[in-house]
């Protein structure tokens, strides 16, 4: 048994790049070992930003010696057989052994030195290596077959039991030197065995450990931030960057002008962190202080020198921060916003400016329907209208991250009411699964109006996500626009809302008509009738012929928009599965809440899911859905279509939806009645399991319907749970499939009238289990 | 017999005197890695990387070695003399070595040595940061050199340029010289440079440009001359290009390129005529350095055998 110890020596290695170097390492490595039938007792890595380094305990020396034995043909065959066979095996005949009556061919495979293997695998794991980018150099670079690295490579060591393990990749071979740290350690570093590495380069200048330096910074920047008398503002990002950046990490406290306080806390913290990073402290109060602290890479002859520098670059920073603040704030909200008309949005899509207005519209809509609750529309338009102003202002330019918050800052100096500020600061909320949920009613409706306005447009013009693909994220909008309506509790109608948005503007725009094509002009917008803001508006009057073309071209894009509708609201119920997932809800009870189709009312559809999911998990609901299976499965294997057979055989659910004329309407609905009303009257006297079903149903039916009216789903739940008994009795004592075909025909649609109760609640046949 | 120098040069006193440090850099530079010292190059330009010694010389097997410094033109950066650290002229020193050389940190950290940098007096980083030009169809990867925190220089590998893999490879070093002039003296503001060690500041020698030329660039220019002359640098580079000598196509299209920041600082390019604007541009450069590697391709074959293009 011996360790090993390989070390990638190369030019500065990004910070970022290294955790995953590590563990890329590790996995190629243990792989080829692994292809020799080797194993580590266990594997180290470390990055530091010059070196790649790897240690292996306890190798075996060698790789077992194996016995391959290939089975060839039997005693006696012939002898085409034979030869053939010993041709592919590349023995002669009397190195074969006989076995049963059947040739065999043995090679025996002696076991290869462990540092042979290595040395090969090496220059290959070298070659194989996923850097994210990587680059050519040198003199061998006159051709694009030189090698790759992150940055070009100076140095291989590769030690066995402490003996160099010979290999060489593109002219640079293995050897047991190195560099300590670049300004501390001159000369080269003899590594005597792996068992000495990290403390020869440590006397060296150079921690090894990445989760050391780590905790050098991390602890080091507490430190002298707490002998300041100051609490340092922990960001694990900055440590492991930091970490990243140095070989030998010191931790240095500085102090900047305090008038730069002026500036929001936001801004400087960013401005340290993103552009120098920097640590930031507060005071005792909590609030920002005058203090940053910067991770050298040396012990600095006289430190102060160095934290002077690092002000400096900070002041200069903050300097240019500040003129932006100051900037900024000469031009009102409401100039800035005008800039967006400038700023395309999407080329299909108009400018920001437009979007702008199509929000505040949805957003003013949203208060004044009272979707969402005690929002004053006035207040909702101004802070939508501003919400985007931020993002032509300087600042916004130069820290991308701060939109929103500079808005929200902006407005409040410049006096506009404290909901109109919230609103504008928080408006992108909430960002992801974890992020806080506006409350404040107008935050609400613009950030629900500006999320519904991203989806549809993006949806309307067909770029929806596919796969890994997001590019306008909205999956995160749609989660966001879940998380706000539950979150609030808000009673929104999706689809009407969705649909307004897609499809009242085809209409708005023409208003005035003649009298005589009025009946056509209701019907053919009569389906998109829900869609318009104001239903007054759907009473359109047509002019002239010229309008009967337009709306010819319309009504076929309105139809498509419809479409787009339903794809949108599936688009929802994926995510709301995959958002309820990790609430530990069953994507099969919301499939089955969706499956009954015309529910867009997210939190009532959830309060319907959870009620479900608190039923099935109960013994009546187990009980009830066992009952439920057994007859669909009936229903299904006799082919049951129902009284209404000759309907369904359409293929469409909606006995209307091949009827353009709406007053058809009352006419066949009075039709369907007579066929009810036969279907009811029996010609039998129904045995009393059968009696018991019937009374049961005569009552649940109502009740489950009126629970449904009422949401009140617990209650819907337990009346289905009164169906549980009389559906088993049912089955332990009635014949389905009577001989005679009256009590089969009301046996059936008996069944079905049980299964319809149920849909009332959920489509069960969704349901797993 | 030999006779006596009539002149011996003066001590150089690079930590105080700007004029030192750039000819300390080029004293530098002309012994350790053999480069030739070029003058700048005689045209307006936003950046040393548009010399021919750089993007020209990167193309193609020769080696190439050269170090020059290069004003740079960035009109909408121009701030009246007033901002201490923000021009709307300054210099460059860009050092160019290709096949970039295995000592080539090692080198570039002496030469910081050469103006007074000490690496264990100052806190010296690399730090990612990778190049990307796509006017000029070349990107690289390298660093930004930090000194204590501060950006002194960018540090390129170039992999392509004018859209061809660079074969070799050049390192390429770009130095902010009044940035490290400002830090090496220890001033706050750029016009409190010691231009020389007999009291001459770099306000004396800029200030007033500065002011002037601030205000020409953001207020006086004539825009409809401006639009003009750049329609006549893309339409010369075309010409330059159809007359096979690429060169002089290149100057046209550092041409447009300077004439287009000049029309962005007068503030007469809308958002959506910018990406236009800077797709000409690109268009110009890229077709330049395409034609000169294609014209000189034949040369460099015949003299590294093996070597192709692309």
């Amino acid at each position: 048994m011996a360790d090993f110890l390989l070390e990638l020596r190369c030019e500065e290695i990004p910070a970022r790049m290294q955790p995953k170097a590590k563990e890329d390492l590790a996995r190629l490595f243990g792989d080829a070992l692994a292809k020799a039938g080797l194993q580590a007792a266990s594997l180290e890595t470390f990055a530091t930003p010059r070196r790649l380094a790897l240690i292996a305990k306890d190798l075996p020396l060698a790789t077992l010696a194996v016995s391959e034995e290939t089975k060839g043909p039997k005693v006696g065959a012939p002898p085409q057989a034979l030869e053939g066979f010993l041709r592919k095996v590349g023995l002669s005949a009397e190195q074969l052994v006989e076995r049963d009556g059947v040739y065999f061919a043995v090679v025996e495979k002696p076991g290869r030195d462990t540092a042979e293997v290595l040395a090969e695998a090496i220059p290959a794991i070298i070659r194989a290596f996923p850097w994210p980018k990587s680059m050519r150099w040198g003199a061998g670079s006159i051709t694009t077959e030189s090698l790759r690295w992150v940055r070009p490579l100076s140095g291989i060591i590769a030690l066995l039991d402490g003996a160099v393990v010979p290999c060489e990749v593109d002219g640079i071979a293995s050897g047991r030197s190195t560099m300590g740290h670049r300004f501390h350690h001159s000369g080269p570093v003899e590594i005597a065995d792996a068992g000495t590495y990290i403390e020869t380069l440590r006397a060296a200048h150079v921690i090894v450990h990445f989760s050391e330096r780590c905790r050098i910074i991390r602890d080091g920047a507490a430190k002298v931030a707490a002998e300041a008398g100051l609490t340092l503002v922990a960001d694990e990002g900055l440590v492991f960057e930091n970490a990243g950046l140095t070989e030998w990490p010191v931790p240095l406290l500085g102090r900047f002008d305090e008038t730069f306080l002026d500036v929001p806390p936001e801004v400087i913290q960013l401005t340290a962190r993103v552009n120098q990073k920097y640590f930031v402290c507060e005071d005792a109060s909590g609030k920002l202080a005058n203090a940053f602290v910067c991770t050298a890479n040396i012990d600095a002859i006289d430190p102060a020198v160095v934290v002077d520098g690092n002000r400096k670059v900070l002041a200069a920073r903050l300097s240019d921060a500040r003129f932006f603040w100051e900037q900024d704030q000469k031009t009102s909200l409401g100039e800035h916003a005008k800039k967006l008309e400038r700023i395309t949005f999407h080329e299909k899509l108009g400018t920001v400016a437009d979007k702008v207005e199509r929000v505040a519209k949805l957003a003013e809509w949203l208060a004044s329907e009272g979707i969402v609750p005690n929002c004053d529309p006035a207040l909702a338009r101004q802070a939508a209208e501003l919400c985007k102003a931020d993002l032509v202002t300087e600042m916004v330019g130069e820290f991308p991250e701060l939109q929103g918050l500079m808005g929200g800052y902006y407005a409040a100096k410049e006096g506009l009411p404290q909901e109109v500020s919230d609103a504008i600061r928080d408006h992108y909320k909430p960002v992801g699964q974890g992020d806080d949920v506006p409350h404040a009613p107008v935050t609400v409706a613009v950030s629900l109006a500006d999320k519904l306005d991203t989806l549809t447009q993006f949806y309307k013009i067909g770029q929806v996500p596919t796969g890994s693909k997001d590019p306008f994220a909205l999956r995160r909008a749609a989660l966001a626009i879940i998380q706000l309506l539950s979150g609030n509790g808000l009673r929104l109608p999706l689809r009407q809302t969705i649909g307004v948005e897609l499809i009242a503007p085809l209409f708005a725009k023409v208003r005035v008509f003649g009298e005589n094509e009025r009946v056509v002009a209701q019907s053919m917008i009569a389906k998109f009738r829900d869609f318009m803001v104001d239903p007054a508006s759907a009473e359109l009057q047509i002019r002239d012929a010229e309008f009967t073309e337009l709306l010819k071209e319309m009504v076929p894009e309105a139809r498509r928009r419809k479409a787009v509708v339903e794809e949108l609201l599936d688009f929802f119920a994926d995510r709301l599965k995959v958002q309820q997932r990790e609430a530990g809800v069953r994507h099969d009870l919301i499939d089955a809440v969706f499956a009954l189709g015309g529910e867009d009312d997210l939190v009532r559809l959830l309060a319907r899911v959870h009620a479900l999911q608190a039923f099935v998990s109960t013994e009546d609901g187990t009980n009830l859905l066992a009952g439920y299976k057994r007859a669909a499965n009936i229903l299904k294997k006799e082919d049951w279509r129902g009284i209404e057979g000759e309907i369904a055989l359409t293929g469409e659910e909606d006995p209307l939806a091949m009827v353009d004329d709406p007053e058809l309407a009352p006419v066949i609905a009075a039709k369907m009645a007579d066929r009810h009303a036969a279907a009811s009257t029996r010609s039998y006297t129904p045995e009393p399991a059968e009696q018991a079903l019937i009374s049961a149903l005569e009552t649940a039916g109502p009740a489950v319907r009126s629970a449904i009216e009422d949401e009140d789903f617990d209650h819907a739940m337990r009346v289905l749970a009164s169906l549980r008994e009389p559906i088993d009795t049912f089955f332990e004592n009635v014949t389905v499939n009577d001989a005679d075909a009256n009590k089969r025909a009301a046996r059936l649609a008996l069944l079905a009238a049980f299964r319809d109760a149920v849909h009332r609640v959920a489509d069960f046949s969704r349901i797993e289990g | 017999m030999n006779a006596a120098p009539l002149f011996t040069p003066a001590q150089r006193d690079p930590a105080r005197s700007f004029q030192d440090m750039i000819l300390t850099l080029h004293d530098f530079w002309s012994q350790h890695g053999s480069c030739v010292i070029l003058q700048p190059y005689d045209m307006r330009m936003g950046a040393g990387t548009f010399h021919t010694a750089t993007t020209l010389r990167a193309l193609g097997p020769e080696p190439w070695n050269a170090a020059f410094v290069q004003p740079c033109r960035r009109p909408t950066d121009g701030r009246y003399g007033e901002n201490p650290n923000r021009l709307q002229h300054y210099y460059q020193y860009q050092v160019i070595l290709k096949p970039s050389p295995p000592d080539i940190q090692e080198l570039y950290l002496k030469s910081l040595g050469a103006i007074g940098i000490d690496p264990l007096a100052h806190d010296i980083r690399f730090v990612e940061d990778d190049w990307e030009s796509p006017t000029l169809g070349a990107w690289g990867l390298g660093w930004e050199v930090w000194c204590d925190g501060m950006e002194v220089t960018q540090f390129t590998y170039f992999q392509q340029m004018g859209g061809f893999d660079c074969k070799p490879v050049a390192g390429e070093l770009t130095y902010g010289l009044e940035r490290l002039a400002m830090y090496i003296q220890g001033v706050d503001n750029v016009y409190d440079l010691a231009f020389n060690s007999s009291g001459v500041s770099y306000g004396e020698v800029f200030l007033e440009n500065e002011r002037q030329m601030s205000k020409w660039n953001f207020e006086v220019a004539d825009t409809d001359a401006l639009f003009d002359l750049f329609a006549k640098a893309e339409a010369e580079c075309r010409n330059a290009l159809a007359a096979g000598v690429p060169i002089a196509a290149y100057e046209q299209a550092v041409e447009a390129s300077h004439v287009f920041n000049l029309l962005q600082a007068r503030g007469v390019i809308s958002v959506q005529e910018r990406a236009s604007y800077m797709g000409r541009v690109r268009d110009l450069a890229r077709s330049s350095c395409e034609a000169y590697a294609t014209k000189m391709t034949p040369e460099w074959e015949a003299k590294y055998p093996g070597w192709s293009l692309v």
